[in-house]
């Protein structure tokens, strides 16, 4: 199958190790396209949309139509995978905490609110085990960085996880979004989760 | 297409083995510690679960530079410039009492951007906020952190405040960066706790041969790390004044460890291209953006240079975007007096 990654910015090479990892545990035969243009996008079978700072990325990826196409193709049944960023971006509505700014063009085919930089600043990013059922008992290491937050779901939208009362991890139908970093952990569970989901 | 440079990935082992080497160097010294025998230089052992959020661990400390990859910190000086710097698409500002050009030509004592003005970039901007400290100055450091700014640069553009020593980085929540000019600079920077790294170059000089310089020279010297026997390698950790742990990673890496950002002198798209070609990860771009004639329009073009850098159409069109004549004037280094050279400083 044939992954693409929204490779304008952040933790790229990231995602791109834990799925060819992931892959490789699977025993599933990938191919990883880094996708900066519409042409990129061609046949792909998913898209991950990583970390970085969501008004830089969403910015570029418009420059080049690329967030138009991405839409396009996440309405069909393309299936997405955002963290933090790449949440915000897949989210409908995004709201800054702090300065209450409404954030424009995000793909936003995610029935959800989303609160950026929910946490506060760098010093308030944090670590801990959270509990995701679908991924087994074991916990699962979350890794806040300057994370937002879901605060609101749709019907159609199902949470994985939650921390206190806010969701941060969720489900519509093939497209998923947490608000911390699978990448920068060693478990590759999230995205095997994610793989499988693209091969059914 | 052009290939990179040099090959700079961060993925070979994963962030994770990058953290925990970290985390490793510092067991020994944990258990020493707790017997009563060693002061501990390094950062704090993690328990195996965390149940309540645990802030200000490596893997954020870490993890925050990692998704500013690929993009452009811009330096400012009050929430206007700071507006101008998120709307063109920066990942990040930088707050300074004066632009480093500025700075040169003021002379005197340069420090730390007072506490409003960074709180009023702060207030205007949501991306992350970063300011200058002066190297050694663990209470500007401290303000710096109390307040809430989320990367902390322990410059030489400022004047040192310690001529001899710099900031025992462990002991604070919020990651720093520091300049280097060469690959021993850098990791004894990192050996104090830095979680990201940018070349010196020469600040506010809009002149990028420094910056290039000392690019290459990481690359020699990691280059040639990686075809030394074990015990020249141990040799190189001597002359360096760095545990010889961090010079064997550097050698498996073939890169620095953390994320590593040029800057010093780049004015204009082409320069940003250049950097990112020589393998830095992302750039800093100092008084480029804010002593040219055409700041927003400037700003973005570095942003869509740096990020599309191995695109040639894209770096055209960049470039295209801005005139050589609104370029900063720039300074021919040298021209500068040994002593007005900011990069020897803190070494």
């Amino acid at each position: 199958m044939k992954i693409g990654i929204l490779a304008y910015q952040g933790g790229v090479f990231e995602h791109r190790y834990m799925v060819e990892r992931a892959c490789e545990e699977l025993g599933y035969d990938c191919d990883i396209v880094l996708v900066t243009k519409v042409h990129h996008l061609k046949d792909v079978d998913a898209i991950i949309l990583p970390g970085g700072e969501s008004t830089t990325i969403s910015k570029l990826a418009k420059r080049f139509g690329v967030l138009d196409e991405l839409r396009k193709l996440a309405m069909n049944g393309i299936p997405t995978f955002g963290t933090c960023a790449g949440a915000i971006l897949l989210a409908k509505h995004v709201i800054d905490r702090v300065t209450g700014k409404v954030l424009r063009n995000p793909v936003g085919i995610m029935d959800m609110d989303i609160v950026r930089n929910y946490y506060g600043r760098q010093r308030e990013s944090f670590e801990v085990d959270l509990a995701i059922p679908i991924l087994g008992n074991k916990p699962f290491r979350g890794v806040f960085i300057r994370a937002p937050a879901i605060t609101r779901i749709g019907p159609h939208v199902t949470s994985l996880a939650m921390l206190n009362d806010v969701h941060v991890a969720v489900q519509q139908g093939p497209h998923l979004a947490t608000t911390f970093h699978p990448e920068l952990t060693n478990d590759t569970r999230f995205h095997k989760y994610f793989l499988k989901i693209v091969k059914h | 297409m052009l290939k990179k440079f040099w090959r700079t990935d961060l993925v070979d082992v994963g962030f994770d083995t990058i953290v925990n080497f970290f985390y490793r160097l510092a067991e020994v010294a944990d258990v020493l510690k707790s017997e009563g025998l060693y002061f501990n230089y390094g950062p704090e052992t993690l328990p195996d679960r965390i149940e309540i959020p645990l802030k200000g661990t490596l893997r954020v400390k870490y993890g925050f530079p990692i998704f500013q990859k690929g993009g452009v910190c811009m330096d400012v000086t009050n929430a206007e410039q700071a507006s101008i710097a998120e709307d063109a698409g920066a990942v990040s500002v930088m707050v300074l009492d004066k632009l480093p050009y500025d700075v040169r030509r003021a002379g005197g004592v340069a420090r730390m951007a007072s506490v409003t003005k960074i709180k009023e970039v702060m207030d205007v901007v949501t991306i992350p906020v970063m300011a200058k400290v002066r190297i050694g100055h663990y209470m500007e450091a401290l303000i710096l952190q109390e307040i809430g700014v989320d990367m902390i640069d322990e410059s030489e553009v400022l004047t040192p405040a310690d001529e001899e020593r710099h900031i025992n980085k462990w002991m604070f929540k919020v990651p720093f960066v520091n300049g280097a000019r060469d690959l021993g600079e850098a990791l004894r920077r990192i050996y104090e706790g830095a979680a990201m790294i940018r070349t010196k170059g020469e600040a506010g000089t809009g002149n990028v041969a420094e910056a290039v310089k000392h690019l290459r020279s990481m690359y020699r010297d990691v280059m040639s790390l990686t075809m030394m026997p074990p015990e020249d390698r141990l040799k190189k950790a001597r002359e360096w004044g760095v545990p010889p742990e961090l010079v064997d990673l550097v050698a498996r890496l073939k890169r620095l460890p953390v994320v590593n950002f040029a800057a010093g002198g780049i004015a204009t798209p082409a320069d940003a291209a250049l950097m990112m070609w020589l393998g830095a990860d992302g750039v800093f771009v100092g008084s480029g953006i804010f002593k040219s004639q055409d700041p927003p329009v400037r700003a973005e073009a570095i942003v869509l240079a740096t990020s599309m850098w191995n695109d040639p159409e894209s770096v055209v069109e960049a470039q295209s975007m801005i005139s050589e004549e609104k370029s900063m004037m720039g300074i021919d280094i040298r021209k500068l007096k040994p002593e007005e050279l900011l990069q020897v400083r803190g070494v």
